[in-house]
């Protein structure tokens, strides 16, 4: 078990840099997901941690230990990869096996483990069988107790969830979860769906172009959100931006506060309650009623031409073309400055 | 609605048409080999093999006994006997004694012979020779027959093309020839492709991607442009002619086609795969045989059959690079070839020969087609 420190972590492709110097600290037994827009470098952030991409520049270190050149099966990591990655020509027995082989560990030991890993995951049915003959839920659990086998001091997960349908998803993700409570190691796992990173971490590390946007806890997150695009990132359907044009007059003293041509004020469509006219905050044309049964997603347009979405309990009455009008509480509101984009 | 995938396309027809022609095609000279080799070298002149299966109408020439077999039966000078051999089932319609009437008698006739006496054959072909004088001579009287004989084969054309036949005939020791050049010509290529097309499809290294089109330029090289250079190469550094000096050409020859198909399946293989074994502790060389060379299977095994056919069969490379002025080390291609000089009128023996030397290709594209169609569209198809 061992935590992992990043210090200016850079990565370039000749000339072209898709890292530019990641910093962060990840304690020992914590869940951290990277989340962040296809492209944003998070995989490529876990390929170098595995070892399996070159570091340009800067240092990884797992627990004490600089691994900057030391060889991916050096590590004391195990990675679970999106495709699952099995060997197709092994029994799941032989697969689990494999790693513990190329260590040169002992054959007692070796069924020990994989029987205890079997037994974890509930595969131990399936152990004679090959891969190609195990569905996509068994397939995924068999690469995670072939990580569990190796017994590292940091697991993996390089969007371990995406090739599986809907509802094996949020299953495997419930497992995950218990699997990291059971065994209390190191997790890091990448993915780009906001649902997994709030329920699984202990801390969310958003990226953005090869650099962190902000480090914290889901609620940090989505209580706090450190810039325009985390805010927009985390939370679905995503906040809405206004700018100060968008406002009725009513908004500054709603909100208790003037707003300056250089502010962006973020409000969460799950915080906008129906209001009068008098007490609006934003006022727009209902376009689309999407009705969830649970909720209704209520997409409107302000007289600026300002898009947005209001989550409300029923539909509205009103008929599509009819102006609404919502109010938020004052601390739900969120402020970004326009020129940096950073919160104000 | 119509170019959808997997509808019917209205060109089915043509599509079975060319199967079934081209199905006739390999199929007519191939059963054509393997039947005319059943058939003594009378049944291949007077039918074509697609009659064989039927009773077919033979003009014989035959002989009775020699006269010192005659014996006296009541004052006559009798010689009796068959005409056919013990065990063979003809009818006999008509027959003569001159080869310029063969047909002047019917079967139970009795005809006058030229040097005296009276011959009767019966449509079995027993027959009964009757004078007054003795018979003279030494040999016995041609008998010319137009027999009706039952479908008959025989493995005797194997039996003198394999074991009894002399040196001209016999195909066991090309066979065995052809063996030896072509089994190692299989496996040297396929194993030092399948290092080279791992190197060239997963290793990093500077210059691999002008490697990859110098290969790919190579499959285009006519092989004729190096026999002579190879040639003068290979007597030039002691290796002269020899197995030694055909095993290399062909696997000089094989390379580049099989380098480029192994690249090309490896490199479809799943990353994640690979880099899963390399974060399990595998070393490269660990990756290469545990991991790829399994899940190659197909496209070595599709490239071996290619390289097995193509050496098999080849008589230029054999002809340059082995065979040289003692025959010892004659190839199934150049003894068919010298058979249609010394033999060229028996085509019992050269069909024969033929089906020994298509007999294992056969063996091969039978027992292995799965892989040879899995393998070749394995680079291409997902």
């Amino acid at each position: 078990m061992a935590g992992l420190t990043l210090r200016d972590v850079r990565k370039s492709y000749g000339d072209v840099q898709v890292m530019h110097g990641v910093d962060l600290d990840i304690e020992d037994g914590e869940f951290v997901v990277f989340v962040g827009p296809s492209g944003c470098g998070k995989s490529t952030l876990l390929r170098m941690i595995a070892g399996l991409e070159e570091i340009s520049d800067g240092s990884v270190a797992i627990g004490e230990r600089v691994v900057n050149d030391v060889a991916a099966s050096k590590r004391g990591v195990a990675m679970v990869f999106q495709t699952y990655a099995l060997y197709p020509h092994m029994t799941v027995y032989k697969n689990m096996a494999f790693g513990l082989k190329q260590a040169k560990t002992d054959p007692a030991e070796i069924k020990r483990r994989v029987d205890a890993a079997a037994d974890i995951l509930q595969i131990t049915d399936y152990l004679d069988r090959s891969p190609r003959n195990l569905s996509g839920g068994q397939r995924q659990r068999v690469a995670i107790g072939r990580a569990i086998v190796r017994d590292p001091d940091v697991f993996l997960f390089d969007e371990p969830l995406s090739n599986l349908d809907a509802a094996l998803r949020v299953q495997t993700r419930l497992e995950i979860a218990r699997l990291h409570q059971r065994l209390n190691t190191t997790m890091i796992y990448v993915t780009h769906d906001q649902v997994e990173a709030m329920t699984l971490a202990d801390k969310i590390v958003v990226l953005r172009d090869g650099r962190i946007e902000q480090v914290g806890s889901p609620i940090e997150l989505y209580e706090r959100p450190a810039n325009a695009f985390v805010a927009q990132f985390i939370g679905s359907p995503k906040m809405n931006f206004f700018e100060t044009a968008d406002m009725p007059a009513s908004a500054a003293a709603v909100l208790g506060r003037e707003i300056g041509a250089n502010d962006q004020v973020g409000l969460r469509p799950e915080h906008l309650t129906p209001a009068d006219a008098g007490s609006a905050v934003i006022q727009g044309k209902l376009e689309l009623v999407e009705n969830l049964g649970e909720y209704a997603l209520v997409h409107l347009a302000t007289a600026n031409g300002t898009e947005f979405i209001a989550k409300t309990e029923k539909p509205p009455v009103e008929a599509l073309g009819e102006t609404l009008s919502f109010t938020i509480k004052p601390e739900l509101a969120h402020y970004f400055a326009k020129d940096t984009d950073l919160r104000a | 609605m119509d170019n959808i995938a997997g509808t019917k396309s209205s060109l089915t027809w043509a599509v079975h048409l060319s199967v079934v022609a081209l199905v006739a095609l390999w199929l007519f000279p191939t059963v054509g080999l393997l039947v005319s080799s059943f058939r003594t070298a009378d049944q291949i002149a007077t039918s074509g093999w697609w009659k064989s299966m039927f009773p077919s109408e033979q003009n014989l020439t035959l002989r009775t006994d020699a006269p010192e077999t005659q014996a006296q039966i009541d004052g006559l000078y009798v010689i009796e006997g068959k005409l056919f051999e013990e065990g063979k089932d003809a009818t006999i319609s008509v027959w003569g004694i001159s080869s310029r009437a063969i047909a002047d008698f019917n079967a139970g006739d009795t005809a006058e012979l030229r040097k005296g006496g009276t011959v009767t054959v019966q449509a079995d072909g027993s027959y009964r020779m009757e004078n007054a004088e003795p018979f003279e001579g030494s040999r016995g009287s041609r008998i010319f027959v137009t027999a009706e004989t039952p479908p008959e084969f025989t493995w005797a054309n194997y039996k003198n093309v394999l074991i009894t036949g002399d040196a001209t005939d016999n195909m066991t020791k090309a066979f065995f020839n052809t063996l030896t050049v072509t089994i190692p010509a299989t496996i040297i290529p396929i194993l030092i492709a399948a290092f080279a097309a791992y190197a060239l499809a997963w290793m990093d290294f500077p210059g691999r991607a002008l490697l990859i089109a110098f290969i790919v330029a190579l499959l285009v090289v006519p092989l004729q442009l190096a026999l002579i250079p190879l040639l003068r190469l290979h007597l030039g550094i002691g290796i002269g002619k020899g197995y030694l000096g055909v095993w290399l050409a062909h696997t000089g020859f094989g390379l580049p086609l099989a380098i480029y198909l192994l690249r090309n399946y490896m490199v479809g293989l799943p990353r994640d795969i690979i880099e899963n074994a390399r974060v399990d502790g595998a070393t490269e060389f660990q990756i290469f045989t545990k991991i790829i060379l399994p899940l190659s299977f197909p496209a070595l095994a599709s490239f071996a059959i290619f390289q097995f056919l193509w050496t098999w069969n080849d008589l230029l490379v054999s002809l340059v690079f082995l065979i040289d002025a003692t025959g010892e080390t004659t190839v199934m291609t150049k003894q068919i070839v010298e058979l249609l000089g010394t033999r060229g009128g028996n085509w019992e023996i050269l069909a024969t020969s033929a089906f020994v030397s298509i007999s294992v290709p056969l063996l091969v594209f039978f027992a292995m087609q799965k892989y040879l169609v899995r393998g070749l569209l394995a680079g291409s198809v997902k």
